[in-house]
């Protein structure tokens, strides 16, 4: 963010200002603004979080509970719900699904990304900024406008319902991001250092294993979150081309399947949701940092 | 596109090479550095290759596909070579119903009002969030923008929203918004009426709904960009300005803004693109609504395009949606990070 600082400061600078005192109307109020953000944070969270926890509490719900107390805390707190689905195979099926299609994103996305942006930031050739103008342009292509020719596509190939017909389009589609975010940090590292390594006779593809991929492992784990997220989060091409049994499908999906299916138990449905939602979520927070480094990055180029 | 760079060049230096002979230039270090060019575009290409490959063929290929489909009239079951071409047809019949006028009033009030009617709830939501949200998460983000009691933890637990799926915040507040549901009683229950029919039924309510939700998952992420961006802000800059007695609202105002503007502006950038892709959740909740009545224009095409079998039709409006994407990308482009990265050369 040093970039916010660039422009000119519209008050005087700090240098005109008197000698400090502790001025007491200023300390008075910065006790009010404290106050005041202490009284915002609690009602941020309350409203981020009351949904929440309305519907992990719910699913500890029977049906009639639901309708005759909903504010109240479950009376009794039943089990049954999640016993249900944590002993039923498909729940456990789809979140390996899941995890195998967003671990198996993440891995493409990672390695292509930063292989194509090791050329793209260290060598100098006649066409290289064209090949990062292209990468640029395809932000602007949404999964969106391509979903359906995309769909044909795999399925002309007999991979609708395979998890690696899913799989290699999301590595496409989160490719340029990669390349955006990784291009700058590659960029960085010293001159110094693979001259030194091109003097010990490394080449440039073996300074790329040795030195690059260890050095960039930062900027690796924030695109890799990002994949990771989308991927897992993904409903759009999972609806077109999971279209077969329960078991072959992801957990997003598999919601949605499992909401049409029983309609009428919706304290069912609030555990389903619950379970699939609550490890990724601590999982999600706890990288916070790393996914919103992310977010700007790719955005400022 | 590599491969033929590669390629290109690879000739390059042989050219040269004949040339050279006639220069003193000795014979072994020109076949060295000529080597040395063919492996340099090797190793490019290898490097590249395999993202440019899946980008073109999984990204690039696609979206000139559905510009070609979006010119035939094809149900996506027999074979593409048997459609048959109707040229902008489709887009006609999106845009204004079409140009025969025994079909006309049909296809209007089939193709064109849906079509508008999802294209508005798309426009309504990007005025609403740059009217709602965006002051709303910055007036949010200036005020805990400080040191107090349990910072961090309201930091991670508003940011909770935004990584949770839109598939899973829309079931949740489906329930909650359910006729029978918490939110229907709460309202009920503090002496309002909520909408007849439920929240999502009602013409006037279903969109506003779908805001609301779409405020509850994605505000947490303004609030916490915005943060970031005041944490670049001089901390001496604020105090010499309170010293001279400027008040709070003045410091926010003439300070902390102006400054985090780029980041404003990355927030405006990707609340836009955001708005105009809305898919997932309003799929989720009943596919935009029994009549429609807050389908986006991402929903509608998959109406069209995917349930209803009209593939060209369905192709022509994911082309409309690609165009206004392109154009906010490249106003963007043009303006803002110009005029951010011309600021950042000038401050170097």
């Amino acid at each position: 963010m040093t970039a916010t600082l660039n422009e000119a400061p519209p008050v005087t600078p700090e240098g005109d200002a008197p000698p400090r005192v502790a001025s007491p109307r200023r300390g008075r109020r910065s006790d009010g603004g404290i106050l005041l953000a202490i009284f915002v944070g609690l009602v941020a969270i309350a409203l981020t979080l009351g949904p929440i926890l309305y519907l992990i509490v719910g699913g500890f719900r029977t049906q009639e509970n639901l309708s005759t107390n909903p504010t109240g805390l479950p009376d009794p707190w039943a089990w049954q719900n999640y016993v249900d689905i944590l002993t039923e195979g498909t729940f456990w099926q789809q979140a390996f699904n899941s995890l195998l299609v967003a671990l198996g994103t993440t891995v493409g996305v990672v390695l292509f990304g930063t292989m194509a942006a090791y050329p793209l930031a260290r060598y100098r050739f006649a066409g290289r900024e064209l090949v990062y103008l292209i990468f640029v342009t395809g932000l602007m292509f949404p999964l969106t406008v391509a979903v359906l020719p995309l769909y044909f596509m795999i399925r002309n190939l007999g991979l609708t319902g395979s998890l690696w017909g899913l799989i290699v389009p999301q590595i496409a589609f989160a490719l340029p991001v990669t390349v955006i975010i990784m291009r700058p940090f590659l960029r960085a590292i010293p001159k110094e250092l693979e001259e030194a390594a091109f003097v010990d006779g490394v080449t440039r593809v073996g300074f790329f294993w040795k030195i690059v991929l260890p050095l960039a492992r930062p900027a690796m784990v924030t695109v890799g979150v990002l994949a990771f997220i989308g991927s897992w989060n993904a409903y759009l091409l999972p609806l077109l081309l999971l279209t077969g049994d329960a078991s072959g499908m992801t957990l997003p999906l598999g919601i949605t399947q499992f909401q049409g299916q029983h309609s009428s138990a919706t304290t069912l449905i609030m555990a389903y949701t619950s379970l699939s939602m609550i490890p990724a979520l601590i999982f999600f927070l706890m990288l916070e940092r790393r996914i919103v480094d992310g977010l700007t990055g790719a955005v400022k180029g | 596109m590599t491969t033929m760079e590669t390629s290109g060049k690879g000739r390059g230096p042989v050219g040269d090479a004949s040339s050279a002979g006639l220069r003193p230039a000795s014979p072994d270090i020109m076949a060295a550095r000529r080597q040395d060019q063919r492996r340099k575009w090797t190793e490019i290409a290898l490097f590249t290759s395999p993202a440019l490959l899946l980008f073109a063929l999984f990204v690039v290929f696609p979206v000139i596909s559905a510009a070609r489909y979006s010119l035939y009239k094809w149900n996506g079951v027999k074979a593409f070579s048997e459609a048959e071409f109707i040229g902008f047809e489709n887009y006609a019949r999106a845009l204004w119903g079409g140009n025969d006028p025994a079909t006309q009033g049909a296809f209007r009030s089939a193709y064109t009002e849906p079509f508008w009617q999802a294209m508005g709830h798309n426009l309504l939501i990007i005025v609403a969030s740059m009217a709602i949200q965006l002051p709303l998460a910055l007036l949010i983000a200036l005020v805990l923008n400080r040191k107090f009691p349990g910072r961090s933890i309201v930091r991670v637990i508003i940011f909770a929203p935004y990584v949770i799926s839109e598939v899973i915040a829309g079931v949740m507040w489906f329930i909650i918004f359910d006729p029978n549901g918490i939110a229907t009683q709460f309202v009920e229950s503090i002496g309002l009426h909520p909408p007849e029919g439920g929240w999502f039924e009602s013409q006037q309510w279903g969109i506003w709904t779908v805001f609301f939700i779409v405020t509850w998952k994605y505000l947490g992420l303004a609030i916490i960009l915005f943060l970031a961006g005041l944490s670049g802000v001089s901390q001496e800059l604020q105090e010499a300005a309170a010293i001279d007695g400027a008040s709070w609202w003045q410091i926010q105002r003439r300070i902390n803004i102006p400054l985090i503007g780029p980041t404003i502006r990355i927030w405006v950038f990707l609340s836009l693109i955001g708005s105009i892709q809305l898919f997932d959740m309003v799929w989720v909740l009943n596919r935009g609504g029994t009549q429609g009545q807050y389908a986006t224009i991402a929903t509608f095409m998959m109406q069209y395009g995917f349930l209803r079998k009209d593939v060209g039709f369905g192709s022509a409006v994911a082309v409309i949606m690609f165009l206004i994407s392109l154009l906010v990308a490249i106003g963007y482009m043009l303006t803002v990070l110009r005029r951010d990265n011309d600021n950042s050369e000038l401050a170097r």
